[in-house]
């Protein structure tokens, strides 16, 4: 029965996707043109790494609203690193930022798995911690697209077999994700902390550690996203991506990962961000002004809760709610 | 997820004990220990205007902090204040567009607070939704409809006499605002510690189901504390609109972090059933002393904001460090 619902969910999202597209293309044909669509797929891939990220750490029952930040600390400091030293290959700037932003995510794991902070206080916290040490290293002053090396700038844009390496990233960071998810021991205990916490600890699985790879995990991605979105835009400052992170909760929430932990997936997440691209880049070729995105996007989380709690409620009277989704 | 073991004291601990422990006390020794530093750091800030403009820092963010208290105690949260703020705002610069006076403005902004609220309140109560995901939803819903009605403009042109509420004072620095925070806090008190209505909140926080079948009408009461928090928020965007005179989209953007931050300051619960008003005010004064403080040094706002997040994190962290180095 539940196996059903989940399909159903990501079907439906499909749908919906492929009933925007025919929508706008009934007045823009140009619109579905498979280079249009690529460049759509492009744009959304920094969406969704971070909503892939977001999904493992809202299955676990806990909420990472620091990614934007880490994001943008990560990509000022890849950013300053190349300028410092222009001659460090790409591969090793991925590292760096990859390696950075698993030590933030890490601090968010320790606070949450450590000390039992509520995840939303210890994000919350973080947010505004990594955002103002951006200034701290800056000191409020931006880099600009000359001072990075050409290296730097060309990696996400090279393009392989008809698409730019950012969104190879973001098909690879995909599969293997759902691999992970699907196939392996940690997978299946993000799963189990979530669905059932205390069930998970009687079954042998540390649920606080659980929690902080999952923060890892999500840090590690947001580091990734923050070079390639430093590298796209070619350009650092301190407001970078502010309020993405509300984006990120919106694609995982639309794709169906339930906020009370437990149920979700990958192919949701990224359908659900992809949904939101579709949206954000139908916008100005329909000619509604860039004003309503905000709007559409806190509509579009409404109606995708309402409908995830309409999907998992179980048929028959409930007279202890609360106790069903009780810890 | 184990539980600590639990210790049943020999002897319990007498009652003034009891207060000299708790969190307010804590609270009160940091204000008095801030209020001290800062006289010592700047010669401005000992003057009888200079505290009262200090007040402007927290006042508005406070009247909020207290609904905000009760609904966090009884276990849900509200993200969208902010965004009520400047939907309530919006509805307000609109109006004085067309010619509506004083009386009118306040009426029409404490109305949207309130429906605003009602909304939140529906879509959590009536359909049982979480409330995290909920306001994560109405905040961006909420702001992008000013969004959408005001774009990159704002709206000036208040009445001379709306500018009493944010600008007035009573009698000598004494501001209006002053005054209608500590006539807030006078009746929230009361209402949270000594009327039924406020057992029925704490009852509702500690045990939903308990409270539910002990003919506490949980879904009612839920309902009512989401419109106090819409209502303060209306009178919360009165005084801030007031105050700068001119409404624009981003107004008071951020706020709804700086609002959780007070009430958990304050020693109110994130999970909710404990906290109290008192712990609220005093929260709401190191906040603003921080802030005022750190001003006439001349710090940027958003280093401001990494000494808040860090304040936030290790109010929390040090008790629950100071457990762990005990046991």
């Amino acid at each position: 029965m539940s196996k059903r619902l989940l399909l159903s969910r990501e079907a439906l999202l499909v749908g919906a996707i492929i009933l925007l597209l025919a929508l706008v293309a009934s007045r823009f044909p140009a619109f579905i043109t498979p280079s249009n669509l690529a460049n759509v797929f492009n744009d959304t891939s920094p969406l969704i790494v971070l909503a892939i990220g977001q999904m493992i750490v809202i299955l676990t029952r806990c909420i990472d609203l620091s990614v934007a930040a880490n994001l943008a600390l990560t990509g000022m400091v890849v950013a300053m690193i190349n300028v410092a030293l222009p001659g460090l290959p790409v591969g090793g700037i991925l590292a760096i930022a990859i390696g950075f932003g698993a030590c933030l995510g890490m601090i968010n794991g320790v606070l949450v798995w450590a000390l039992s902070i509520p995840p939303i206080v210890v994000t919350l916290g973080t947010m505004t911690i990594f955002r103002g040490t951006i200034f701290l290293l800056s000191d409020g002053a931006w880099v600009n697209s000359h001072e990075f090396s050409s290296a730097f700038k060309a990696f996400p844009r090279a393009v392989i077999l008809g698409l730019p390496v950012m969104s190879w990233i973001a098909i690879f960071a995909v599969i293997l994700f759902s691999i992970v998810m699907a196939r392996t021991t940690l997978g299946r205990a993000f799963y189990a902390t979530g669905g059932n916490p205390h069930a998970a600890t009687y079954a042998g699985i540390n649920v606080g550690r659980t929690q902080f790879w999952a923060f890892t995990i999500s840090g590690a991605l947001a580091g990734l996203t923050g070079y390639l979105w430093v590298s796209r835009y070619a350009v650092a400052y301190v407001d970078l991506a502010g309020g993405f992170e509300l984006d990120v909760v919106a694609a995982c929430v639309i794709g169906g990962v339930a906020i009370m932990g437990g149920i979700g997936t990958v192919a949701g997440a990224m359908l659900g961000a992809l949904f939101l691209g579709v949206i954000k880049n139908a916008l100005p070729v329909v000619d509604i002004s860039p004003f309503w995105q905000l709007a559409i996007s806190g509509g579009a989380i409404i109606i995708a809760v309402a409908l995830n709690a309409k999907a998992t409620r179980a048929k028959g009277r409930i007279i202890l709610k609360r106790a069903e989704n009780a810890t | 997820m184990t539980a600590s073991p639990r210790r049943i004291p020999d002897r319990l601990q007498s009652s003034l004990e009891r207060s000299l422990k708790s969190w307010e006390t804590l609270l009160l020794a940091v204000a008095v220990a801030i209020f001290v530093i800062n006289s010592f750091s700047s010669p401005y800030f000992l003057d009888a205007w200079n505290l009262s403009d200090a007040t402007f820092n927290f006042t508005e963010k406070a009247m909020i902090a207290f609904a905000m208290a009760l609904l966090i105690i009884a276990g849900e949260i509200d993200l969208s204040v902010a965004s009520i703020i400047a939907l309530a705002s919006t509805a307000m610069g609109a109006a004085v567009q067309l010619g509506v006076g004083t009386p009118g403005l306040v009426v029409i902004g404490l109305l949207v607070g309130v429906f605003c609220g009602a909304f939140n309140g529906v879509l959590v109560t009536r359909m049982g939704l979480p409330s995290i995901v909920v306001t994560i939803g109405t905040m961006s819903l909420f702001r992008g409809i000013s969004y959408i009605v005001l774009g990159d403009q704002a709206y000036r042109g208040y009445p001379s006499d709306f500018s009493f509420f944010g600008q007035g004072y009573v009698y000598w620095v004494i501001s209006f605002e002053v005054v209608l925070f500590a006539c807030l806090a006078l009746i929230y008190a009361v209402v949270l510690h000594k009327t039924n209505f406020g057992r029925a909140v704490y009852a509702i926080g500690n045990n939903p189901v308990g409270a539910e079948f002990s003919g506490i009408r949980v879904a009612r009461v839920k309902f009512i504390l989401f419109l106090l928090t819409g209502l303060m928020a209306g009178v919360a965007a009165i005084c801030l609109t007031s105050r700068l005179g001119s409404t624009r989209p981003s107004i008071a953007f951020g706020w709804e972090l700086e609002v959780v931050t007070m009430v958990v300051l304050g020693g109110v619960s994130i999970l909710g059933g404990s906290g109290s008003i008192p712990g609220v005010v005093i929260a709401a004064f190191v906040m603003g002393l921080v802030t005022f403080g750190l001003g006439l040094l001349n710090v940027p706002g958003i280093v401001m904001s990494i000494v808040i997040g860090g304040l936030l994190i290790g109010v929390i962290a040090l008790p629950r460090l100071w457990e762990k180095y005990r046991s």
